[in-house]
């Protein structure tokens, strides 16, 4: 990361959202609907990437975030009928909830422990959703009926359902997100959790209080993808326990280490590569697992870097 | 039926999971102690013990002894063969590095997964007991098969444990797990070793997997609860301790089974998972021994 070029990588970035609202009028139904979806799930990589990428903490517990997103926003739309921008906020803030109590305990470990104490959360997430079934619907999901994915503004309606107003709500909220992360890459705390990442004694030497730089990075992190699991609620109008299980753990991992871990683009093209590899295959093969298992497998042991990653090593430096 | 004999059977039924959970829990404990490598594909091995147990006592006609003996042998060294397969075409290239092995035994668990899936199917399908005589309790007739789970996962854990402190070949795994540099400097193929356990804990595994196919059907999807179950087990009973493991795994396996008696399943998961998520929060440092990596 040099210097040199704040207005390079702010210029990439926009032009990479100029480029995804361009491409709205220009895919075909199939693709538009995809890639609405991508960007979603590219937020929840990206949330993912904050502390996997850049603080360097492997959690296996995610999904419990994106989950408290998706049924906090869910629930609230569905049980309680509160309006949409409402059950949005209400998803992120259980996932910022969620998050700064994961955290103030989780942190307390270090390394595999941190792993399996994140996915132990994350399961009894999983297992009080079942629990509770009269509420959630259990396994079989709930879904938010279309008069409650209106958003009116005065004499206005915004029809979530709509095609071309999904793709857009999809992408504001992707841009937003993937400008928040770049600016916190390129803040102080940015370069206080890569330091951690490195070598946390050292950090912790230099006067940093590393504790609360992880525990903040974990709550935006967990907000992140808080937000990008109210956001599947409200636009695709699903809500299931599927989207909780340890599944849904390992998919960011998988994308963000496809992507390119700790770069800021690295979780949407990683998305987007598993996303048409697994659609591309599908037409061949129903064995998706497996793809994704060798995936996983050939992208450690050869390409530990992931693609925008080894891009950045070999050429582009200047990439956040 | 009254309180006593009702938790008489929970208990039983306990004990039989703890047998089981105590055979997996080793295998998971000893990869983990020794090459400090977490297996998440650990589950994955338990379910092939069982597909293969299911394909082998298909295969062979006759008495269901016959079938079931022939597998309790051949699955677990097939097993064992594809686990040092994998062993050394990923894990070895890593260099055991603990974060990559994670993101490696994952791939593992989804790509075995899938093959069960392809080639044996979505059925659960059942293996007959090799046989099938009930003892008499005065207030219920209970399975003698499930007993001698008991029983056998006892044996081998006894077998295991005279094994690792009794011979060389244990002196050797203590060795490196103790300090893997300095028993390579001394002329203790590490290598071999690392292969060797990592076969060694699947074997455990499809063990117990034959063990508990004539009562539980084998399936694709089995291994997620074994796996869980087994972390547990190897966090609460100390890395590498085999007491340890086989005092949890009989605590974990009796509260699992009179728990879910007299409440409801889920939430004994849920409140296991809980506890045992707090202790490693709270005290990991005890219950991983020394380092928590």
């Amino acid at each position: 990361m040099s210097e040199a070029s704040p207005a390079k990588a702010y210029a990439l970035h926009l032009g990479v959202i100029a480029l995804l609202f361009l491409l709205s009028f220009l895919l075909p139904d199939y693709y538009h609907g995809l890639l609405a979806r991508i960007m979603v799930l590219a937020v929840f990589a990206m949330g993912y990437n904050m502390l996997f990428g850049y603080v360097g903490l492997l959690s296996l517990g995610h999904a419990m975030f994106f989950g408290a997103g998706l049924y906090g926003a869910g629930l609230a739309v569905i049980q309680l009928g509160w309006s949409v921008p409402l059950a949005f906020l209400s998803g992120i803030a259980c996932g910022a909830v969620l998050a700064l109590v994961i955290g103030l305990l989780a942190l307390r470990t270090t390394g595999v422990a941190f792993m399996i104490v994140t996915m132990m959360f994350a399961q009894v997430f999983y297992l009080v959703i079942l629990y509770f079934s009269s509420w959630t619907g259990g396994d079989q999901g709930m879904v938010v009926p279309q008069p409650a994915r209106v958003l009116t503004f005065g004499a206005t309606a915004l029809d979530l359902t709509n095609p071309t107003v999904r793709y857009m709500t999809a992408l504001a909220l992707f841009s937003i997100v993937l400008l928040i992360t770049l600016g916190i890459v390129r803040s102080r705390h940015g370069r206080v959790l890569v330091a951690i990442r490195e070598n946390e004694e050292r950090t912790k030497m230099l006067g940093y209080d590393t504790f609360s730089n992880k525990l903040a990075a974990v709550v935006v992190s967990g907000t992140i993808c808080a937000a990008s699991g109210a956001a599947y609620a409200l636009l695709f109008g699903y809500v299931g326990s599927s989207f909780a299980s340890v599944q849904y753990s390992i998919l960011p991992l998988l994308w963000v280490l496809l992507g390119g871990a700790a770069t800021t683009l690295g979780p949407l093209i990683g998305t987007l590569f598993m996303y048409y590899v697994i659609d591309l295959s599908s037409g061949y093969t129903s064995a998706y697992l497996l793809i994704v298992g060798i995936a996983l497998i050939l992208l450690v042991l050869f390409f530990p870097k992931g693609i925008l990653g080894s891009i950045r090593q070999r050429w582009l430096g200047w990439l956040p | 039926m009254h309180f006593g004999p009702h938790l008489l059977l929970a208990a039983l039924e306990g004990l039989v999971t703890s047998a089981v959970l105590a055979l997996t829990a080793l295998g998971l404990s000893l990869v983990f102690g020794v090459m400090r490598v977490v297996n998440v594909a650990h589950g994955e091995f338990f379910m092939l013990g069982a597909v293969l147990a299911w394909a082998i006592s298909t295969a062979i006609s006759g008495h269901p002894a016959l079938g079931f003996l022939a597998a309790l042998v051949i699955a677990p060294l097939i097993v064992g063969a594809i686990a040092l397969v994998a062993e050394r075409l990923v894990l070895r290239r890593l260099n055991y590095n603990p974060e990559a092995t994670i993101v490696a035994t994952i791939g593992m668990l989804y790509i075995i997964q899938q093959l069960a899936l392809t080639f044996y199917g979505p059925e659960a399908r059942p293996v007959e007991p090799p046989f099938s005589y009930r003892i008499l309790l005065p207030w219920f007739g209970y399975s003698g098969y499930k007993l001698s789970i008991i029983a056998a996962s006892a044996l081998l854990l006894i077998a295991t444990w005279l094994v690792l402190t009794r011979t060389k070949i244990g002196l050797i795994m203590r060795a490196t797990q103790y300090d893997s540099e300095t028993a390579q400097a001394f002329g203790i193929p590490v290598d071999r070793v690392y292969g060797g356990v990592f076969a060694l804990g699947a074997m455990l595994a499809a063990i117990a997997a034959v063990l508990i196919v004539p009562i539980s059907q084998a399936h694709y999807l089995m291994g997620q609860d074994p796996l869980l179950l087994s972390f547990i087990v190897v966090i609460i009973g100390g890395l590498g301790s085999l007491r340890g493991t086989v005092v949890a795994a009989v605590l974990i396996g009796l509260s699992d089974g009179i728990i879910s008696m007299f409440f409801s399943p889920t939430l004994a998961k849920i409140v296991a998972t809980l506890l045992v998520a707090m202790v490693l929060v709270f005290r990991p440092q005890g219950l991983f021994g020394t380092a928590s990596r």
